[in-house]
């Protein structure tokens, strides 16, 4: 084993400061268990339930179901000239990875006290396996869509491209709501109940079954502020704005982009600020 | 590159908060509670480990004793990185490996294989390294033929080989070691023995916490004795042993009423210990070779009689290993049903000890269930007898070593037509 020991590790125990962002060299060094996290996440999950991966794709097609009777057929409302059952699934696709990224992730510490217990990792890379697993499922009901595309002859213009910025922002916003969700509940574990009610309320205050337009001028704030809204309009643009024609609301996804980083920022500190007694509370 | 030292603990304390009001884990309700009455009582501090300081050199085994809540873990947490001091600093060179517990993160629904992965590099190994070792893990397990299946369907046996045996193919410098050796069958529990003391003769710093004093005499060459949460005794493991199994003894020798360091359901307690002599007479110790009655009173806390019973005294060295044990199911043939309070009375005939100090565990189990058990908690004082009817007295170097046993010794001289016949000297 000589070759491996060549050079000694000399690490430094003390009691850490309140105030620190993410450790990059620990991050790295524990980079094959955070995969192997995503890896088991991913794995169990389909193992478990006997419909497995199909679940990704009853979860939103059920739902776009359901709303396409309630708001299309009863309500009747618009949908800046799209296919109803079209528009509301672009806007859930999104909307589910995040919502089930986030609740996944915000139970994950919890979920993972005997391990929190048991062995030091950096505790971020929980809450981030459970993010990340989710996008497996997103993977799958991503492909229903193109396929939902193909059945209503959406041709996708250059604006797919941008489905990459808009998933990598969908993805990180998900981290930072989730990681500090998770650090709370380690804290009060009210949050478990409180994240299911949240999200509900949430998915309402953004332009998924309706669009933004037909909001209220009173609460267009809401959507302003709401960094989800930004990115469920740019995953419209982005995957049928060939057909209606609608343009990327640059400055509201910048302005997304903005709130997202900013949040991650927090969760960071506030998540690695709670770190230090995850084990003595869990 | 040479190294200072493997650990190097420098005065850390480790503070928890305990609520008088505030719990462990608050609700939100709790919080707000607080926020509206403000300056309620405050927490109750409770130091776990204060001001604890030791140096360990890399190759060095090292047994951590201490009672429960002597802050054991706690240290073993803090080297571990699990949890952070609130005073002091830790420094160590090398790689750390610690087993707080075997078979961490293991998930039920995986396949043996896919745990074996997952396992490994939740305890620090790489994949490649785990590739490598994989079919070494396999093979100590003895699960070749369940690797695909998922470790729900395993026996706790199975389950318990696969997560050591990935444990012990863990290859830190430096081994943290939890009680992890109190899983298992003993045939198990005996290959986990000699794996650790495998990994200790390869020159590995290894630091070991256990209540098997034992295996820690087996395993360490150095003790470090905590007693609320303060290093008392750093030292050569037999003196640290001795030092905290005399912590361990009952106050006052006879009275066990006030004995709080004690496992079982407490329903029946032993009460008070006694010795007699052959002819019946109160004794304060044994003597070699003559017969010793050792008394027990127990009382119910409910008052009622206790069906199949068994009872046993346990002798064991200054070290807490054990001598021998009499048991009652090994010499009463039927179900032994107790009254609800009374004494209960183990002859030794012939007392086959030396002069020393032993120790004795004494145990109650009333159908199946564990009463009460005392471990290494009556001292018992013998003083030399004439054991063997010759006078003679067992050899000073030899003393509280082992047991007397009644023997003879006989010379045989080879006759001429190459028969053996005994000679009587």
């Amino acid at each position: 084993m000589k070759w491996e020991t060549t050079r000694i590790e000399h690490l430094v125990i003390e009691p850490s400061s309140r105030w620190r962002l993410l450790d990059g060299g620990d991050l790295w060094r524990y980079r094959e268990l955070f995969l192997f996290l995503i890896w088991r996440d991913i794995k169990v999950r389909y193992k478990q339930t006997t419909l497995g991966a199909a679940w990704a794709v009853l979860q939103p097609l059920g739902s776009m179901a359901i709303f396409t009777v309630l708001f299309a057929r009863m309500a009747r409302i618009e949908s800046d000239g799209l296919p109803y059952p079209l528009f509301v699934f672009a806007g859930l696709l999104p909307w589910t990875f995040f919502a089930n990224a986030v609740g996944s992730s915000g139970n994950s510490l919890v979920g993972s006290a005997h391990l929190i217990t048991k062995v030091y990792f950096p505790r971020t890379i929980i809450p981030a396996a459970a993010v990340l697993a989710g996008l497996a499922d997103f993977g799958v009901s991503l492909t229903v869509m193109g396929l939902m595309m193909a059945w209503y002859r959406v041709t996708p213009g250059p604006g797919l491209l941008l489905l990459i910025p808009l998933v990598a922002l969908t993805t990180t916003f998900a981290l930072a709501v989730g990681m500090w969700l998770s650090a709370m509940q380690v804290r009060y574990r009210d949050v478990r109940y409180l994240i299911p009610f949240m999200l509900q309320i949430w998915m309402f205050a953004t332009p998924i079954v309706y669009p933004a337009g037909l909001a209220p001028a009173s609460l267009q704030w809401v959507l302003a502020i709401n960094p989800m809204s930004g990115l469920i309009e740019g995953y419209r643009a982005a995957l049928l704005g060939g057909l209606n024609g609608a343009a990327i609301d640059w400055v509201r996804l910048g302005a997304a982009t903005g709130v997202i980083l900013f949040a991650l920022l927090l969760a960071i500190f506030s998540f690695r600020r709670m770190e230090r007694t995850f084990a003595d509370l869990v | 590159m040479t190294i200072p030292f493997a650990i190097r603990v420098e005065r850390i304390a480790k503070q928890y908060r305990l609520g008088g009001r505030v719990t462990i884990n608050p609700t939100l309700r709790d919080r707000l509670v607080e926020l509206l009455r403000r300056r309620g009582a405050a927490a109750v501090e409770l130091l776990a480990l204060d001001d604890v300081g030791f140096e360990i050199q890399p190759g060095e085994t090292v047994g951590v004793v201490g009672r429960n809540g002597a802050g054991k873990s706690t240290l073993l947490k803090i080297l571990s990185r699990i949890t952070e001091p609130t005073r002091g600093r830790v420094e160590i060179y090398g790689r750390v490996g610690s087993l707080l517990e075997v078979g961490t993160g293991f998930h039920p629904e995986l396949s043996g294989r896919e745990n074996i992965f997952l396992n490994g590099s939740i305890l620090g190994m790489g994949r490649r390294e785990i590739t490598r070792k994989f079919d070494e893990i396999v093979a100590f397990a003895g699960i070749e033929q369940f690797l695909e299946t998922p470790v729900k369907r395993y026996s706790s046996g199975m389950y318990v080989r696969l997560a050591f045996a990935v444990a012990a193919h863990l290859e830190p410098e430096i081994l943290l070691i939890d009680e992890v050796l109190a899983v298992g069958d003993a045939a198990f529990q005996k290959k986990c023995l000699g794996k650790m003391g495998e990994i200790a003769r390869e020159g590995r710093t290894v630091l070991f916490v256990s209540h098997n004093t034992a295996a820690m005499l087996n395993l360490c060459q150095r003790g470090i004795l905590l007693e609320n949460g303060r290093v008392t005794a750093d030292g050569r493991i037999d003196d640290v042993i001795t030092e905290y199994l005399r912590g361990q003894q009952v106050s006052s020798p006879r009275d066990l009423r006030g004995h709080e360091d004690r496992q079982g359901s407490g329903r029946v307690r032993f009460t008070r210990v006694r010795f007699e002599d052959e002819a019946g007479e109160p004794t304060e110790q044994g003597v070699s070779g003559r017969g010793l009655t050792i008394v027990l009173d127990y009382e119910t806390q409910d008052g009622r009689p206790l069906p199949n019973s068994r009872a046993s005294v346990t002798f064991q060295d200054g070290l807490g290993q054990a001598l021998f044990n009499c048991s009652s199911e090994l010499v009463v043939r039927d179900p032994i049903n107790l009254p609800a309070g009374g004494s209960l009375r183990c002859t030794v005939p012939r007392l086959p000890l030396s002069q020393n100090r032993y120790l004795l565990t004494l145990f109650l189990e009333v159908n199946g269930e564990v009463e009460d058990w005392i471990l290494n908690g009556v001292p018992l004082d013998v003083v030399d007898g004439d054991f063997y009817g010759t006078g003679r007295l067992y050899p000073d170097g030899w003393r509280g070593k082992g047991v007397l046993v009644p023997h003879s010794w006989q010379v045989a001289v080879n006759d001429e037509d190459g028969k053996w016949s005994a000679g009587k000297e």
